[in-house]
């Protein structure tokens, strides 16, 4: 049980750095996939500890909010990329100056 | 716990990899490993169902639609190494640091209760059981989703989708824009040589020679360009060539007088 959270904190960890530290906006999506991946083990080791399966349903609905979310967030990459010509997230700085 | 034991570190890596490695696709192949191995992790948990799940859904649909749009905005799209805000790597770096170990180190001091196991949760089917879940405790939930999923797809549709500001031209239209570019600037309004015309190589990477000798670099496809793989230079070229040819002359020389 214990392993399982440690992973899932590490796995976290790492996804919580990498939106940080990355530029390209597709890897820093995939950062965030991580980190909820990440939660979605806790969940399972949670439902499992404690004998129920509601840890597993929450686990379900994260996967399918990510789905959708997914989707948007790729599409709203691609208009970006279409006018910008480039996926850095430090380009889009439109409302800065 | 053999299985969580052999995939962890393997996991540890494929995530570190995910931050690290410079190419994009790169990336999405170590996060492709974190899933599937995650999803070997849910089957050793007693949830074959979000197993399944999880490979269908995340391993199947969302990394193939990442790779497609990484293939979509192109592979060569770099990340800049360049600090837009002084410093903020360091900072980066050592706040997820210091909350990973916080984090672990709350993990490994808490007390849990004796992990009860999901046999008797599962004792119709792991899927029997969820299903009993879905469809009464949280139905409500459950058909939220289905909008939400609705509405992804619908904003999905609107965002991606071009509008065309102006008409397509029509190609009567591209030929009076040609001839006007030719008695203006002087385009040639004809089809570019093919790469190689006139030249010593007929090659792609050759450009076609003009009449004077120029090279035309307009005859190269873009992406060789792009690869700074064009031939420089056709002088060069052909003093180097004038220099192999000559080399093998007097080799075949000395062969034929060995003879």
């Amino acid at each position: 049980m214990t392993e399982y959270l440690t992973l899932s904190l590490i796995l976290f960890t790492i996804g919580a750095v990498g939106v940080l530290l990355r530029r390209n906006a597709i890897v820093v999506f995939m950062c965030i996939e991580l980190m909820l991946n990440a939660t979605n083990l806790a969940f399972v080791s949670f439902s499992r500890q404690h004998g129920n399966l509601d840890g597993q349903v929450a686990a379900f609905f994260v996967m399918v909010v990510a789905a959708a979310e997914v989707v948007v967030g790729l599409a709203i990459i691609v208009s970006i990329y279409r006018t910008r010509r480039s996926t850095s997230i430090d380009d889009a700085s439109l409302l800065k100056s | 716990m053999t299985a969580f034991w052999m995939l962890a570190p393997l996991m540890v890596v494929a995530a570190l990899g995910l931050v690290f490695l410079r190419n994009a696709v790169h990336a999405a192949l170590c996060l492709a490993v974190v899933m599937i191995s995650l999803a070997v992790l849910y089957a050793a948990q007693d949830a074959p169902f979000l197993f399944a799940v999880q490979i269908i859904v995340y391993t199947g649909a969302i990394m193939m639609l990442f790779l497609f749009v990484l293939m979509l905005v192109g592979v060569d799209v770099s990340d800049s190494v360049q600090e837009t805000i002084k410093g903020q790597r360091l900072i980066a770096t050592v706040l997820g640091l210091g909350f990973g170990i916080v984090a672990v180190l709350a993990i490994g001091q808490t007390v849990t209760a004796a992990t009860v196991g999901l046999d008797g949760a599962n004792s119709n089917g792991n899927t029997w059981g969820l299903a009993q879940l879905l469809f009464n405790k949280y139905v409500l939930a459950f058909e939220f989703t289905s909008a939400l999923l609705i509405t992804a797809a619908l904003g999905a549709m609107v965002l991606a989708h071009k509008e065309r500001l102006s008409k397509a031209p029509t190609q009567a239209a591209l030929a009076a824009q040609r001839m006007r570019d030719y008695a203006e600037s002087g385009r040639h309004p004809g089809n570019a040589p093919t790469p190689g015309v006139f030249a010593r190589h007929n090659a792609v990477d050759t450009p076609a020679l003009l009449p004077d000798g120029t090279p035309l670099i307009d005859s190269i496809s873009q992406s060789i360009i792009a690869r700074g793989q064009v031939r420089e230079g056709y002088d060069d070229d052909l003093d180097d060539l004038l220099a192999q040819i000559e080399g093998a002359d007097s080799d075949t020389d000395e062969e034929g007088d060995e003879k």
